[in-house]
């Protein structure tokens, strides 16, 4: 029996140069910004001006702004925090975890999902600093650094504290690995810019680059290192937030299954909101034959694959709680499904569970519109999610006197806004000033998987 | 050999200049410019200005820079008594219209900050209540009036006093009738200083009247036993207990005393089995109701056949004659008469009523059972209600009718509270002389001519006789704050006495109660002040009960009652915080929840279930309906609040809302329903059996409750309970024992633990919590609240679930017989049984807020306590989640200083603020907070045996909570001193294994116990005394 691999579609079509691929990428860096890029950028000031507004209330008088009481001490502010963190997983696992799989496809992908990686973890990292009740200690007294109080230490048994770590520690090797991955492409654009001050800053930026074999070597291997580096960060990063919850006492928390279940909700979501950007910025900056359908049905598959993860990390739930016998695991997860807050569980396992099951349609998993809706039904089922392990758990849990509900301000909503806007305003000024593509990593890929193979069939 | 050297001042003195050698002697050379400014005639020098301005510049700018002063000065002449950071205790006496409590006043500095219960009363027994817990915040209410008033305009005590004087002589010489008008008073030399008034006068009459009137007790008493008073009651002695209506555990006449008593049938443990059982027929669910271990509802039209039907029944089973009333169907009539007769001497019946007739019977029924002398004793009667209806209705009419001439109010309230305020409005303009002692511009005061401010009782000398032979001194304990004057100082210089009222009250005591107990009377005096409370034999003589005719009685029951009423009926009822109103500007009390409905800041209709099902209202996290009430032709829309045990087709509205001149605290909180009280018999009743209906829903309404959830979801774990018949069997053991399932089989949760321990070397807080004689009445909570600096945060947060009280009072509700899924536990039944549970920080030695903590702000200290550390916090709020018992509160906002919350007058004044507890810091906002088991409290008391190198005792320290008890139920102390009341209670047994000694008081569990955080409070399984019932059947 004869056995034959199918040809691989391309990764690049349209039969692009070096030169092409310069000047598709570079040409939106030197342009001077297009009318949709303002209205977007205006768009994305506004909402961060609007919901600034509301953090600087929040500031002002307190949290007690929010809809928080004292059975729900938190709600939009940590599912906000998780979502954001969770969408913050996708980059840093393209990058990483693709490169060291080889997975040559993430070429063209893999420099806006870590850019979006980095945002996401800043609009993250502002809810757990806002959300304490005194922001301005908080920043710094989470930070083990010795002191004069009889050098009075943080408490390392708990998990916000490991939180502290692991997201620090994310964003530190995201960052870094990130700006590496620039430096080739900065000196690109240093090598292409006609005026002084672009000559100048992207000088500044691409560190010296000069392109010499060694460099390109040097290059080679700290991406290879922090790809090292950042795989395992992939996975403590969500499981360790997810020790927020599994390591408390609080049915509907309580629970060993957190870590795997958050890791793979993570990748679920970073890779929809990957798509989602993707897909705006593809069709805006033309680059069709860089982000082909090919890119979006691998990413729409292990959207498919971890939700299916995530589903059977519901189920499991569902029935441990049944096998458990414990009163108040049982109810909390009855509650859930049954209680006041059922639309959210229902809407949960409706965005998670069964949405991505369509992508086991070809059609559907290779359609644009059908892929841009579905990403963003991922991440609002997301943040259901979240919601709902949050707020549902804490608002019935053991003592029945003090059952509560939870309905958020317009200050809840206010800073959830404030966070898009920070991280479109963030996204778009990416867009405008940085290559969103890594030319350099292209044209790597360009000779052994571009339109020149495929003329050739 | 000397030296020489001459060293040359300059060249000048080498060369003997003239100008030098005349200045060479003078200090200073000629040409300083000291006297410039004279030589110039005046004008200022470029120097001097540079001077002043130099200086003007910096005085200005540190006058600018300037601290804010902050006012703790040293005191130039120390206070021999008054010792900084030291408190001062002073025995006194509560006294609010008959309300009655024998207290200590904790100061600081010179200021009353605190209230506790005084030991050495016979009465009260050191418990207290909300009210009385309360009352300290009231002297720092700004809204008090600041000094006497004439219409209305600031005035000085001279004017009043001359023209009050001056016009009481005019209307005197006319023969003109003149009136005082108070609530119930039972001091002594209170009386005494009025009745000068009338001496000196003439055609005065004194007319005592009560918001909530026990005027048909008194006409019964008066006309079954020639005795015009309320009897002494002693619950303590009664095996069997039945109350019609008489809400005697939270506001019936002497509740603190009552709650004492009552609390002492139902210790029950293994040495001595043995409760009261209580049997309680009313129409809503009152605090004493949701106590009894036999409640059953009736409705106000039923309620003098249901007694008359008790009657017959005791009557049958004692042998009597019966009377003749119509029949009515109520369950446990029979058995509660024949629990009665078994237990005759042994047993009391009282009866919540204001009806005559009512009372006579119950009367009868008391007597029948040989119950005078042994549960009720009338010689030693009590003085708590004396309002005499007639009179006060006669009053209104006269005054209407131009009769009388001058009124003083002293500390009524009655255009407000008496449902007559219309009449006296419009009479009131008929007096030419109309003055109140109110102390503040109330819904009276703002009517009469002159208000003459008393001042509030922590700033007054008085005496009091709540119960005959039963007498207490009340002292000042601050000089007063405001220029007020005690309402019997003015009585004296208004009757012309030139005394003051202390000298009056020493004289009075001197003449009445001094017969050389002790050498001198200032002696005496000195001792009974430092007791507070002084006692004298009253020689208890054969009371002769006269002949009622019976059968008028029942004639007029059967008038005045129906067994099958048709159309709504309406009850009026007290809750235990605000009571009559009184106290409605009482923010503590205000927020204070409702020990059964949990709502706070407003009154409401009470409704049953079923009227709720036909009205469509729904009521979920205190959101509700509003429906149109009618009653007598008035329509009002009032919240529904839908209350199970409620009787059907009734609603219960209470008294003491809807006030529009007592303060910005209570203004426009609920409304009113003192205008629908009637008559009934001559007396006033509380209750309403026709002219009401209900005509559909109005718009929705926002309830603030603290607990919006009524079961407790079958969770045995939190709430355990077992008959008393079970309980008095051998090797009982309580239902519920958690086991976790290993792979050795079960085991109880204590063996298991990922934990080493705590090692406690001195001491071990602990508490030990009694569910069955918790009546739930909050008294603890309002303690609390004044001990630590709890806020009030006012209706909107209460709404948002942001209560701040750290101890609050559980109350569930039984679920419907044979509910078993989730969402047939979370129906209460329609006449459920219910429970309290105090709850507060359990201080659990495997904590689970210690360990979330990222910034080690909430520790374990080396004595048990779970400690927090205000100043490290940073609010993650992440303990508050992972607390088991929701026990944690957050500073949401800033309380203190804010003028969004007003209303928590403890901390937005300078005034209020003087009742804050200086040992106890005011949390900032973003901090969260919890009951620290009054960790101050422990500090001042290991201080204390410190001091005097001895060891620790429990009298040394007790919570707040603890202390204010008036049942008893919370007991502190050290776990690790065997001789500890709490050890001895808990019967702990040290173990070598856990540093958590065994507990073999078989009653005690912990709340949560398989979490295994091993709390420090324990909770006594709750006991009912009632009869095995085959389920089945």
């Amino acid at each position: 029996m004869e056995v034959t691999s199918p040809v691989r579609e391309v990764l690049v079509t349209g039969n692009k140069t070096y030169h092409d691929v310069s000047h598709d990428i570079c040409r939106h860096v030197e342009a001077k910004p297009n009318p949709k890029w303002m209205a977007a950028m205006a768009l994305s000031l506004g909402a961060l001006f609007t919901g600034g507004y509301a953090l600087a209330i929040t500031l002002w008088d307190g949290i007690g702004m929010w809809g928080l009481n004292k059975t729900i001490g938190w709600a939009w502010d940590i599912t906000n925090f998780v979502w954001w963190v969770g969408i913050g997983h996708a980059g840093t696992l393209i990058s990483a975890v693709l490169l060291l799989f080889r997975q040559k496809w993430r070429t063209s992908i893999n420099r806006a999902a870590e850019a979006m990686t980095i945002f996401a973890v800043i609009c993250a990292l502002l809810f757990p600093l806002i959300h304490t009740g005194r922001p301005w200690l908080s920043f710094y007294w989470f930070v083990p650094i010795p002191n004069t109080w009889g050098s009075l230490w943080v408490n390392f048994h708990s998990p916000l504290l490991w939180d502290f770590f692991a997201i620090s520690t994310y964003f530190t090797v995201s960052l870094v690995f990130w700006f590496i991955g620039l430096i080739p492409d900065f000196a690109t654009i240093r090598d292409r810019a006609t005026n002084k001050i672009s000559k100048a800053i992207y000088g500044a930026l691409s560190f010296g680059w000069d392109g010499a074999a060694k460099t390109w070597q040097r290059y080679e291997t700290v991406s290879l290192v922090l790809a090292g580096l950042a795989t395992p960060l992939v996975l403590s990063v969500h499981t360790i937030v997810s020790m927020d919850f599994a390591t408390s006492v609080i049915p509907g928390w309580h629970t060993t299954i957190f870590p795997p279940y958050f890791v793979a909700g993570a990748i679920f979501s970073g890779f929809a909101m990957v798509l989602t950007l993707m897909l705006v910025t593809r069709k805006v900056y033309n680059l069709e034959d860089y982000i082909t359908i090919n890119h979006i049905e691998l990413m729409n598959i292990i959207i498919m694959i971890t939700g299916s993860i995530v589903g059977v990390a519901y189920i499991t739930e569902l029935f441990m709680a049944w096998y458990s016998g414990v009163q108040y695991e049982q109810y909390a997860f009855l509650n859930r499904a049954t209680g006041p807050y059922w639309w959210a569980y229902w809407a949960m396992m409706t965005c998670n569970v069964i949405s991505p099951q369509l992508f086991w349609f070809k059609k559907i998993r290779t359609s644009l519109w059908a892929t841009f809706i579905l990403s963003i039904v991922v991440n609002i089922g997301m943040w259901f999610e979240r919601f709902v392990i949050i707020v549902t758990s804490l608002h019935r849990d053991y003592l029945p006197s003090s059952w509560a509900m939870f309905s958020p301000t317009i200050y809840d909503m206010g800073i959830y806004l404030f966070s898009f806007g920070l991280f479109f305003t963030l996204f778009f000024s990416f867009a405008k000033f940085f290559p969103v593509i890594n030319m350099a990593e292209i044209k790597s890929v360009l000779k052994s998987s571009s339109g020149e193979i495929e003329n050739k069939k | 050999m000397s030296n020489q050297k001459t060293y040359w001042k300059g060249t000048e003195q080498l060369t003997n200049d003239p100008s030098f050698v005349k200045n060479a002697e003078k200090e200073f050379p000629e040409y300083l410019p000291i006297n410039e400014g004279k030589e110039s005639n005046g004008s200022t020098s470029r120097r001097d200005f540079l001077k002043l301005m130099g200086f003007g510049v910096a005085a200005a700018s540190l006058a600018a820079c300037e601290a804010p002063v902050r006012k703790a000065i040293p005191y130039l002449n120390k206070p021999v008594d008054v010792d900084p950071g030291i408190p001062n205790y002073y025995a006194s006496t509560y006294s609010v219209g008959g309300d009655y409590a024998s207290i200590v006043v904790k100061t600081r500095e010179g200021r009353p900050i605190k209230i506790e219960g005084n030991k050495n009363s016979a009465i009260t027994q050191g418990g207290v209540n909300a009210q009385v817990e309360a009352s300290v915040l009231s002297l720092y209410d700004q809204e008090r009036l600041v000094g006497p008033l004439k219409e209305g305009k600031n005035t000085d005590w001279n004017t009043i006093d001359k023209e009050v004087t001056e016009q009481l002589q005019a209307i005197s010489a006319e023969g003109g009738q003149i009136r005082i008008v108070s609530n119930t008073i039972i001091s002594p030399s209170t009386l005494k200083a009025i009745n000068k008034m009338a001496e000196k006068y003439g055609n005065t009459e004194h007319v005592m009247y009560d918001a909530v009137s026990q005027n048909g007790m008194l006409a019964a008493n008066e006309s079954m036993f020639g005795v015009k008073a309320v009897p002494s009651y002693d619950f303590s002695k009664a095996n069997t207990i039945v109350s019609f209506g008489a809400d005697f555990l939270g506001t019936w006449i002497s509740p603190i005393e009552n709650t004492k008593q009552y609390s002492k049938t139902r210790k029950v443990s293994s040495e001595d089995k043995t409760m009261s059982r209580h049997y309680q027929f009313e129409a809503y669910l009152s605090l004493t109701g949701s106590n009894a271990d036999y409640r059953t509802t009736v409705k106000p039209s039923q309620e003098g056949l249901a007694v008359a039907a008790l009657y017959n029944e005791v009557a049958k089973m004692t042998g009597n004659a019966p009377i003749n009333t119509n029949k009515v169907e109520i369950a446990n009539i029979t058995n509660a008469a024949r629990d009665l007769a078994s237990n005759r001497g042994k047993s009391l019946v009282v009866a919540g009523s204001n009806d005559t007739d009512i009372q006579l019977l119950v009367n009868g029924i008391n007597s029948m059972l040989n119950n005078y002398g042994t549960t009720i004793d009338l010689n030693q009667h009590s003085n708590a209600r004396k309002g005499d209806d007639a009179s006060f209705i006669n009053f209104v009419k006269e005054a209407n009718a131009g009769n009388i001439k001058a009124v003083i109010f002293y500390n009524a309230n009655p255009v407000y509270d008496t449902g007559m305020g219309e009449e006296i409005k419009s009479a009131l303009e008929k007096i030419s002389l109309s003055v109140s002692t109110s102390d503040r511009n109330d819904e009276t005061a703002h009517l009469v001519k002159y208000v003459a401010p008393d001042h509030h009782f922590l700033e007054s000398w008085n005496d009091a006789e709540p119960k005959k032979g039963h007498l207490s001194l009340a002292q000042p304990t601050i000089s007063p704050l405001f220029k007020t004057r005690q309402a019997q100082d003015s009585f004296l210089t208004w009757s012309g006495d030139k005394q003051e009222y202390y000298n009056f009250l020493r004289k009075n005591w001197e003449d009445e109660h001094f017969s050389g107990q002790e050498p001198t009377f200032d002696i005496f005096w000195d001792k009974t002040l430092y007791n507070g409370v002084f006692t004298y034999n009253v020689e208890s003589s054969d009371i002769a009960v006269q002949n009622v005719d019976l059968s008028a009685v029942a004639n007029r029951i059967n008038k005045n009652y129906k067994p099958n009423n048709t159309g709504l009926e309406v009850t009026f009822y007290q809750k235990v915080s605000i009571g009559t109103g009184h106290h409605a500007n009482n923010p503590w009390l205000q927020e204070l929840p409702d020990p059964i409905s949990k709502a706070t800041w407003d009154n409401y209709a009470t409704i049953s279930q079923k009227m709720a099902n036909d009205l469509g209202i729904k009521i979920f996290e205190g959101k509700t309906s509003m429906i149109n009430l009618t009653i007598n032709g008035k329509t009002m829309e009032v919240p529904a609040l839908v209350q199970p045990g409620q009787a059907i087709d009734t609603i219960g509205l209470a008294l003491g809302y809807g006030r529009n001149m007592a303060g910005k605290v209570a203004n426009g909180v609920g409304f009113d329903v003192y205008p629908f009280l009637t008559q009934l018999n001559g007396t006033r009743s509380y209750a309403l059996t026709s002219g009401v209906s209900v005509d559909g829903t109005a718009g929705s309404y926002q309830l603030a409750q603290t607990q919006t959830h009524q079961t407790f979801m079958g969770r045995e774990t939190i709430i355990q309970e077992a008959l008393l018949e079970d309980y008095k069997k051998k090797g009982w053991e309580r239902d519920f024992q958690p086991h976790i399932e290993t792979s050795k089989g079960k085991v109880k949760p204590s063996k298991l633990t990922l934990w080493n321990g705590h090692k406690y070397n001195n001491h071990h807080w602990g508490l030990a919590i009694d569910l069955n004689s918790c009546t739930g009445c909050a008294a603890c909570t309002i303690a609390c609240q004044s001990e630590n600096n709890i806020p009030v945060v006012g209706k909107a947060e209460v709404v948002m679930r942001r209560d701040m009280q750290w101890m609050r009072v559980d109350r569930y509700y039984s679920s419907q017989q044979g509910a078993e899924t989730s969402k047939e536990l979370e129906v209460a039944a329609e006449n459920p049984e219910v429970t309290f549970q105090p709850m507060m920080c359990q201080h659990c030695n495997n904590a689970p807020c210690e360990t979330v903590c990222p910034v080690a702000a909430t520790t374990h200290s080396s004595e048990g306590l779970n400690q927090m550390t205000y100043n490290r916090c940073v609010g993650t709020r992440y303990c508050a989640n992972n607390c088991p018992y929701k026990v944690r509160r957050f500073n949401w906002f800033k309380y203190h200083d804010n003028s969004n919350f007003d209303k928590n007058l403890s901390m937005n004044n300078t005034l209020g603020k003087m009742v804050l507890n200086p040992d106890v810091t005011v949390r900032s906002r973003g901090v969260m907070e919890k009951c620290s088991m009054c960790v101050q409290r422990i500090q001042a008391g290991k201080l204390k045996a410190k001091k005097e190198k001895r060891e620790l005792e429990d009298r040394d320290v007790n919570t707040a909570c603890a202390s204010a008890c008036p049942s008893d139920a919370i007991i502190f102390g050290d776990l690790n001193n065997p001789n500890s009341s709490i050890s001895k209670y808990l019967k702990l047994e040290a173990s070598d294994s856990e540093p958590i000694k065994e507990v073999n008081n078989e009653r005690a569990y912990h709340v949560l116990e398989e979490l295994r955080v091993a709390p420090n409070v324990w909770y006594m399984t709750k006991i009912r005394n009632k009869d095995k019932v085959n389920t089945k059947a």
